[in-house]
């Protein structure tokens, strides 16, 4: 059995860290003690993959499907390689080729997944709020990998995981976030963890592309703040992260043009400048390198962006082991 | 069959003539022929002391489905759930398959109607040719037909030239255009109110601006006819103040409101819970609105800015519900529920009693041109409803005779129900007692 605990670490404070629940679709509810035990766990599983055969067997004979009604390539491959890292079996399901084209509903294909047995779900769906659907019509755990433009909660706590490793605690940190925050489901379940971790939310990007109530709605207004002024977000940042911009925001008239975007909002060596020195640059991909990120930064000395891709393994274990052992807790 | 009754000892309210008070209420062979304090009994009697007495509502704004939906609902079902919901008259509005754009469709209508309909139903024809807005139908046969309005609901007219003639062409046969105000352009793929809830849910919204600019381009042309308009649902508070003005301005503009625009907000859509709903039974067009809006719109029914709550009954069958939030159909199936939604905004000193029943009876009777004294309790009228205002109950609805068990309002307790109807002078409706 995998040594999961350090028993050096502390004690979370306050609640017992079991984890309770059915389903992952956001980070907006978790508590300061499950994202301390996912974080937790998956420093346990980074040192698993660390081991010359990064494998272990704790969950074999559970079935993990993944579902995707979406393109994706990182994250489909990390849960894959997540789930059989830790023993489980692994069935790919995409919406192109399957039943979907053939008119069968959600609720029927994620009962289908649940009867061939099916122990946890990992969806990603162009539609917000499809998982919350998903989960409350199978017993099946559900995970979401991404739903519309909604949340993404295992990229935020990847994200979270690798600020810690390289900033520590986050109370007080500036994180800024650059870009699409409208549109953006990696921006939104950033906002819950980074304002449950203490750290100073800055989210930055064209007027049209800024949400205008979400501060306020977090109930976390004060360290949450918004602007168009990208050197005012960047000034004194501990942590900066650029988010992808899609040629399609320019076709529906949201920004005038790319190349307008990139003169006001790339991050570039020349406004990382303004962020402290040393500051994490991060990016969630697929980059568009020379539009939202310089390609100097995007591999520069102090992007992270590789090793966001490497802890997103060690997290998603993390959560497919609290999940899939919490179900038969 | 005309019956012969005394309803005795009810509140009797009825805006068209002024009445308010505690009297006995005769009907003879059908027909209201006398209101007045201890009255003699005639056939049979009816104890509704501690009840309400109001003439029939009528419903300017209801979706039937036939022909074409029968799934969602059918002429049978849904006048049979308006009669449970106290309407007794109530205006067919033609997103139908095929919809009553010319005479051989609206006969046809007409025909099904006589068949099936268990209360009065007058048909609002199309505006324009299969509801696409392009060229207008067959207006005259509409209004030689028998249609009270037209409209093309949930399709605005785009084009303001085309909207131009019909308003003036409309209203030369009678008939005002009821106007889902919206411009496309702005609200095109939002699925609820652009604001606080959307975002937080990731979702497309629809902003206020796509319902006051639509209002006031069609105030607008509505002053430059000189012609009578009716504003379908208003939802938002700027919107409802471009209409006031208007108003005050003299010109022939009306508007309603639907029971559920008056009780719910865009909260509903997130639901009560620390995770989101996102519930699809809470998406309805226009959507929910903010908290101020939804206050707005109370104020706008006590100040008789709004002429009538008309209720927009939209049933759906489970599977246009049972999916995807941006996946789901539009609509609340709420004939049922929107009396008791009233009664309790009452209830909770929002509504004002008497506001609230002109906006169910006179207020809409003034809003199409109905037979003369529908509406009211004048002698000869032939439809009363019945309301219980204390009466407590709980939503339930599989118990709805609607097919449309689409309502965010399963479970919540209301105060408030329909103890019975008199339609065309017979006792067509009584609630079962309690208990049973």
């Amino acid at each position: 059995m995998l040594e999961l605990r350090n028993p050096d670490a502390p004690a979370v404070p306050g609640e017992a860290t079991a984890w309770k629940r059915k389903d992952l679709l956001d980070t907006d509810t978790l508590s300061e003690a499950e994202l301390h035990l996912i974080m937790e766990t998956a420093e346990a599983m980074r040192e698993v993959r660390a081991r010359p055969v990064g494998k272990v067997a704790t969950l074999r004979g559970f079935t993990v499907i993944t579902l995707f009604y979406e393109q994706s390539t990182r994250t489909r491959a990390s849960f894959e390689v997540a789930a059989k890292a830790l023993g489980a079996d692994v069935v790919n399901l995409t919406a192109s080729g399957s039943s979907v084209e053939k008119g069968e509903t959600l609720i029927d294909t994620v009962r289908t997944l649940e009867a061939i047995g099916a122990d946890l779900v990992v969806m990603r769906h162009p539609k917000s709020g499809a998982p919350y659907l998903a989960a409350r019509n199978t017993a099946a755990g559900i995970i979401n990998g991404g739903d519309g433009t909604h949340a993404h909660p295992t990229q935020a706590l990847l994200d979270l995981f690798t600020m810690r490793r390289h900033v520590g605690d986050l109370a007080g940190k500036k994180v800024t976030i650059v870009g699409d925050i409208l549109h953006s489901r990696v921006a939104r379940s950033n906002l819950w963890t980074l304002l449950a971790s203490g750290a100073d939310v800055t989210l930055c990007g064209p007027a049209t592309l800024l949400p205008k109530t979400l501060a306020a709605s977090t109930g976390e207004g004060a360290r949450c703040t918004v602007t168009t002024r990208m050197e005012d977000a960047i000034e004194g940042a501990d942590i900066v992260m650029a988010l992808r911009m899609q040629k399609e925001r320019q076709d529906r008239g949201l920004i005038p043009s790319l190349r307008q975007y990139i003169a006001s909002y790339q991050v570039n060596s020349r406004r990382l400048a303004l962020a402290k020195p040393g500051a994490l640059v991060m990016h969630p991909g697929p980059m568009n390198e020379g539009i939202e990120i310089a390609p100097e930064v995007a591999h520069g000395l102090d992007s992270v962006i590789e090793e966001q891709v490497a802890n997103g393994v060690a997290v998603r274990m993390a959560i497919l082991y609290l999940m899939a052992t919490g179900r038969h807790a | 069959m005309n019956e012969t009754l005394l309803l005795r000892g009810g509140r009797i309210i009825d805006p068209a003539q002024g009445i308010d008070g505690t009297l006995d209420i005769q009907v003879v062979d059908g027909a209201v022929t006398k209101i007045g304090a201890g009255l003699e009994a005639m056939g049979r009697t009816i104890d509704v002391s501690g009840c309400i007495v109001t003439p029939g509502f009528i419903d300017l704004h209801t979706h039937l489905r036939e022909p074409g939906f029968e799934q969602k609902g059918t002429i049978a079902t849904e006048t049979l759930a308006a009669l449970r919901g106290g309407f007794t008259t109530i205006c067919a509005m033609p997103n139908t398959n095929p919809a009553p754009d010319a005479a051989d469709v609206l006969r046809s209508l007409r025909e099904r109607i006589e068949r099936d309909a268990r209360v009065r139903v007058l048909p609002i024809g199309c505006v324009t040719r299969g509801r696409a807005g392009k060229e207008l139908a067959e207006l005259a046969e509409l209004a030689a037909g028998g249609c009270v309005a037209l409209s093309d609901d949930g399709n605005p007219v785009p084009n303001a030239r085309l909207m131009r003639n019909a308003i003036e062409l409309a209203a030369a046969m009678g008939m005002p255009i009821s106007e889902h105000c919206d411009e496309p352009e702005l609200s095109h793929g939002g699925s609820m109110n652009e604001g606080r809830v959307s975002e937080r849910l990731g979702l497309l919204g629809q902003p206020e601006a796509a319902e006051t600019s639509a209002i006031a381009r069609n105030i607008a042309l509505c002053e430059a006819t000189g012609a009578r308009l009716h504003i379908a649902h208003v939802t938002t508070a700027r919107g409802l103040e471009l209409v006031a003005d208007a108003k005050r301005r003299g010109l022939a503009i009306t508007c309603e409101v639907t029971p559920s625009h008056l009780f719910l907000t865009e909260e509903a859509v997130f639901g009560p819970g620390a995770e989101p709903a996102y519930d699809t039974n809470a998406k309805i067009n226009p959507p929910l609105r903010t908290e101020a809006d939804r206050r707005a719109l109370v104020s706008g029914v006590n100040a008789g800015i709004i002429d009538a709550i008309a209720t927009d009954h939209a049933p759906h069958a489970v599977e246009d519900k049972l999916c995807e939030f941006d996946d789901a159909a539009f609509g609340i199936s709420c004939i049922e529920t929107a009396l008791a939604t009233v009664t309790t905004l009452i209830e909770r000193g929002e509504l004002e009693l008497g506001a609230a029943i002109r906006a169910l009876t006179s207020g809409p009777a003034g809003v199409f041109p109905f037979p003369p004294d529908l509406g009211s309790l004048k002698t000869g009228a032939r439809d009363i409803t019945v309301i219980d205002p204390a009466h407590l109950w709980t939503v339930d609805p599989r118990r709805f005779a609607s097919k449309g068990r689409n309502t965010p309002l399963g479970g919540f307790t209301l105060s408030g129900a329909v103890r019975a109807v008199v339609f065309d002078g017979t006792v067509a409706y009584e609630m079962e007692p309690a208990g049973a």
